[in-house]
C-alpha cells in the first residue's frame, strides 16, 4: 500500500457561523496510514474544522474529499458508502444512553450488514476487547466511567471496519495513566488495522507519542500556522506562539 | 448483489476423515461474505466425532474485523467443545488480525445489575418503596416550594426577574394562538349542539346560558390548563431535566445556590400568573364562537351579550379564574417536580416530560371534581 498517498483532501475550505468567519481557506491532506493531529488552542475551531471533514457541516467555500469522493457535495447513495468509510468518536461519545455497550455497537452491524446476532454479537465482543472493555458489554454507558465511554465509543466507531477515524478530543477529561492507554491503543489500531486517525487534541504529552503529522490553527489569522512533525516543529518553529505552545508547556509536564 | 459476488468468491468447504475435520477457507473474507458463509461454517463446526480441526486458511486474500470475526467463532467453537483447533497458512496480515483477539481477551461479561427482580414479594416492596419515596419528595418539595414563594412575595427583589419574563413570555402571550383557536372553535361547537338540541323545544336564546355558563365556569380554565399542561409543563420537565443530565442543577447545588429558589419560582410564578390570563382570553373566545352561531341563526348579537351578561354571574366567573390559578400552580410545580427528578441519557428528559404531563392532566381532573363538589356546597 502506497503510504504517502493523500486520503483526505481538503482544498482551500471556509467556514463561517453566520458572517463570523471561523477558518479561512485552509488547504492540506491527510496521509493514508497516518495518526493526523488538528492542534490549536482553545476557540480557534479545530472541533469545526473536524465537523466540516465528517460533512456534518458545508464549508461557506472550497472542498473536501475522501479518496477522490467530495464529502461536501455527494448526495445520496454516494454519500452513504462514503460515510461507511469512516467512523466518529464524538467528545462525550455520544453513545446511546438507552442501550447496553454491546447493543451500543451492533446497532450498526445490524444496519449495515447481513451478519447474523450470533456473529454481531461476537464482533461487538471483540471490538470491546480491542479497547479493553470485553467484560463491561452488557452494562448502560450511565454505568461505566468517563474514560470507558470513550474507549466504548471509539470501539462503536470501529464497528464497520473503517478506513480513517475522527476523534475528537479523546483524551480530554482522563487523568494521564488512562489517557496514556488511549494513546497506546490508537497506536496499536493504527499498525495493526491501518486506521488512518485524525485527531483533535492539545495534550502536549499525547501528541508528541502519537502524532506523525499535526496541523497547527490560528484563532486570530483564522489559519494554518504550522504544520508538520510535531517534534520538529518544538525544536525548530519560529512563530513565537507556535514556540511557546510546544516549548511553555513540556516545561510544565 | 453483494452477498452473490461475494459467495463466488469466498468459499469454505470441510472434509472429514479418521477424526479430523479439515476446513478450508478461501477468498476474502468481509463483512457480506462473512454474513454468508457464517451458517455453514456454524454447521461444519457442530460435525461430530471429530478429535481435532485443522483451518487452512492460505487461500484466504482479505480479513477484516467481520472476516476475522469468523474465524475467531471457529477458534472459540472449538474451545468450546474441548477440540484441538488449528490455523495453517493464514497470511501475515491476516494472522496478524487473529492475535489481535486473544481468546482471554474475549472474557465473559459481567451479567448487567438486573433491572427488576423476579420474586414477586420483592418486586412489590420495592414498588411500594419507590412509591413512598416519590410522595415523600413531593411533599418535601412542595414545602420548598410554599416556603420559597412566601419568600418570594415579602422579598420580590431575590426574585429572578429576567428568568420570570422570559417565562411569561413563553407561557402566556405565545401560547395565545393555540388558546384563541381551541376557544373559539370549542364555543362553536358548543353552541352549535346546544341549537340543535333546544330548537326542539324553541329555546334557542338559552343557548346564550349554555355556553357563558359552561365556558366560565368549567370548559375555559379546563381547556386553558390543558394546553398549559402540554405546552407549558412538558417545556419545564424537558428543560430542568436537560439541566439536571448536564449536572447543570448539581452546579446550582455546588454554587450553593438552591435550585428551586433559582429554577422552580420564576416558572412557578409565571405559569401561575399566566394560566388565568389565558382563561380569560380562553372564555373570551369561547364565547365569541357561541356568538357566531348564534347570528347565524338569527338572534342579533345584543340579545346574546345581554343573555350572557345576565346568565353568568360574577361568582361564575371569578370562581373559573381561581380554579385556573390552581390549575397553574399544580402544573408547573408538577413539571419542574418531574424535571428535578429526572434521572440519567436522554429519554429520562423523555420520560420526564411524559410524566410531567400525565400527572398535570389527572390532577388537573381531580382537582377540578374537587371544585365541582366545593362550589356546590358554597352554593357557587
Amino acid at each position: 500500500m502506497n503510504e504517502k498517498k493523500p486520503i483526505i483532501t481538503v482544498e482551500k475550505m471556509t467556514a463561517k457561523y453566520g458572517d463570523r468567519l471561523v477558518l479561512d481557506e485552509l488547504t492540506f491532506d491527510v496521509k493514508r496510514g497516518e495518526i493526523f493531529v488538528i492542534l490549536g488552542g482553545s476557540g480557534c475551531g479545530k472541533s469545526t474544522l473536524l465537523k466540516h471533514m465528517i460533512g456534518l457541516y458545508k464549508p461557506a467555500a472550497g472542498d473536501i474529499r475522501i479518496g477522490e469522493v467530495s464529502v461536501v457535495s455527494s448526495e445520496g447513495e454516494k454519500r452513504d458508502a462514503l460515510i461507511r468509510r469512516f467512523g466518529v468518536m464524538y467528545q462525550s461519545g455520544a453513545l446511546f444512553g438507552s442501550m447496553t455497550l454491546l447493543e451500543n455497537i451492533c446497532l450498526p452491524l445490524e444496519e449495515f450488514t447481513d451478519l447474523g446476532k450470533d456473529a454481531r454479537e461476537l464482533i461487538a465482543h471483540m471490538k470491546l476487547s480491542l479497547v479493553g472493555l470485553a467484560e463491561f458489554a452488557n452494562l448502560m454507558p450511565s454505568e461505566i466511567s468517563g474514560g470507558m465511554k470513550k474507549r466504548a465509543a471509539i470501539a462503536r466507531a470501529m464497528a464497520l471496519d473503517p478506513e480513517i477515524l475522527f476523534l475528537d478530543e479523546p483524551s480530554a477529561g482522563l487523568d494521564p495513566v488512562t489517557a496514556d492507554e488511549l494513546d497506546d491503543l490508537i497506536i496499536q489500531l493504527s499498525r495493526s488495522l491501518n486506521i488512518t486517525f485524525v485527531i483533535v487534541t492539545h495534550e502536549l504529552p499525547s501528541i508528541y507519542k502519537i502524532a506523525d503529522r499535526v496541523i497547527m490553527l490560528d484563532a486570530r489569522t483564522k489559519k494554518i500556522i504550522a504544520e508538520g512533525d510535531p517534534v520538529v516543529l518544538r525544536d525548530s518553529a519560529e512563530d513565537p506562539w507556535v514556540k511557546s505552545f510546544f516549548n511553555r508547556k513540556t516545561q510544565q509536564a | 448483489m453483494t452477498k452473490q459476488a461475494s459467495s463466488s468468491q469466498t468459499e469454505c468447504r470441510g472434509h472429514l476423515e479418521s477424526g479430523v475435520l479439515s476446513i478450508t477457507v478461501t477468498g476474502r473474507l468481509d463483512a457480506p461474505s462473512a454474513a454468508h458463509l457464517w451458517p455453514d461454517v456454524h454447521a461444519l463446526l457442530e460435525t461430530k466425532d471429530v478429535r481435532s480441526m485443522v483451518v487452512d486458511g492460505s487461500g484466504i486474500l482479505y480479513a477484516d474485523g467481520a472476516g476475522t470475526a469468523l474465524l475467531v467463532f471457529m477458534r472459540q467453537v472449538a474451545l468450546r467443545r474441548e477440540i484441538a483447533l488449528e490455523f495453517q497458512g493464514l497470511e501475515a496480515d491476516v494472522a496478524a488480525m487473529l492475535e489481535l483477539y486473544p481468546a482471554e481477551k474475549l472474557a465473559d461479561p459481567i451479567a448487567a445489575a438486573p433491572k427488576r427482580s423476579s420474586d414477586l414479594v420483592e418486586q412489590i416492596g420495592h414498588a411500594a418503596w419507590g412509591a413512598f419515596v416519590g410522595v415523600k419528595d413531593h411533599i418535601s418539595f412542595l414545602g420548598e416550594l410554599v416556603v420559597g414563594l412566601f419568600k418570594m412575595v415579602f422579598h420580590p427583589g431575590g426574585i429572578r426577574v429576567k428568568d420570570f419574563f422570559s417565562v411569561v413570555e413563553a407561557s402566556g402571550p405565545q401560547a395565545l394562538p393555540i388558546i384563541g383557536m381551541l376557544g373559539f372553535l370549542v364555543g362553536l361547537i358548543l353552541a352549535f349542539q346546544g341549537a340543535v338540541l333546544m330548537a326542539q323545544f324553541g329555546a334557542e336564546i338559552y343557548i346564550a346560558d349554555f355556553v357563558g355558563k359552561s365556558v366560565t365556569r368549567e370548559l375555559g380554565p379546563l381547556i386553558t390548563a390543558i394546553i398549559v399542561a402540554g405546552r407549558t409543563g412538558s417545556a419545564f420537565a424537558a428543560e430542568i431535566g436537560t439541566m439536571k443530565v448536564n449536572e447543570e442543577v448539581d452546579a446550582l447545588k455546588t454554587m450553593g445556590l438552591d435550585p428551586v429558589r433559582f429554577l422552580v419560582i420564576p416558572r412557578v410564578a409565571a405559569a401561575t400568573l399566566m394560566t388565568p390570563l389565558l382563561a380569560v382570553m380562553t372564555n373570551l373566545f369561547g364565547l365569541a364562537g357561541g356568538a357566531v352561531v348564534m347570528s347565524g341563526i338569527g338572534f342579533p348579537l345584543i340579545t346574546y351579550v345581554n343573555r350572557v351578561m345576565a346568565a353568568v354571574t360574577p361568582a361564575d366567573y371569578l370562581g373559573g379564574l381561581f380554579k385556573a390559578i390552581v390549575f397553574g400552580l399544580l402544573i408547573s410545580s408538577a413539571g419542574c417536580l418531574c424535571g428535578l427528578r429526572t434521572g440519567e441519557g436522554a429519554s429520562a428528559v423523555g420520560t420526564s416530560a411524559t410524566r410531567a404531563v400525565v400527572s398535570s392532566i389527572i390532577m388537573i381532573v381531580i382537582a377540578d371534581g374537587i371544585f365541582a363538589v366545593l362550589f356546590y356546597y358554597l352554593g357557587i
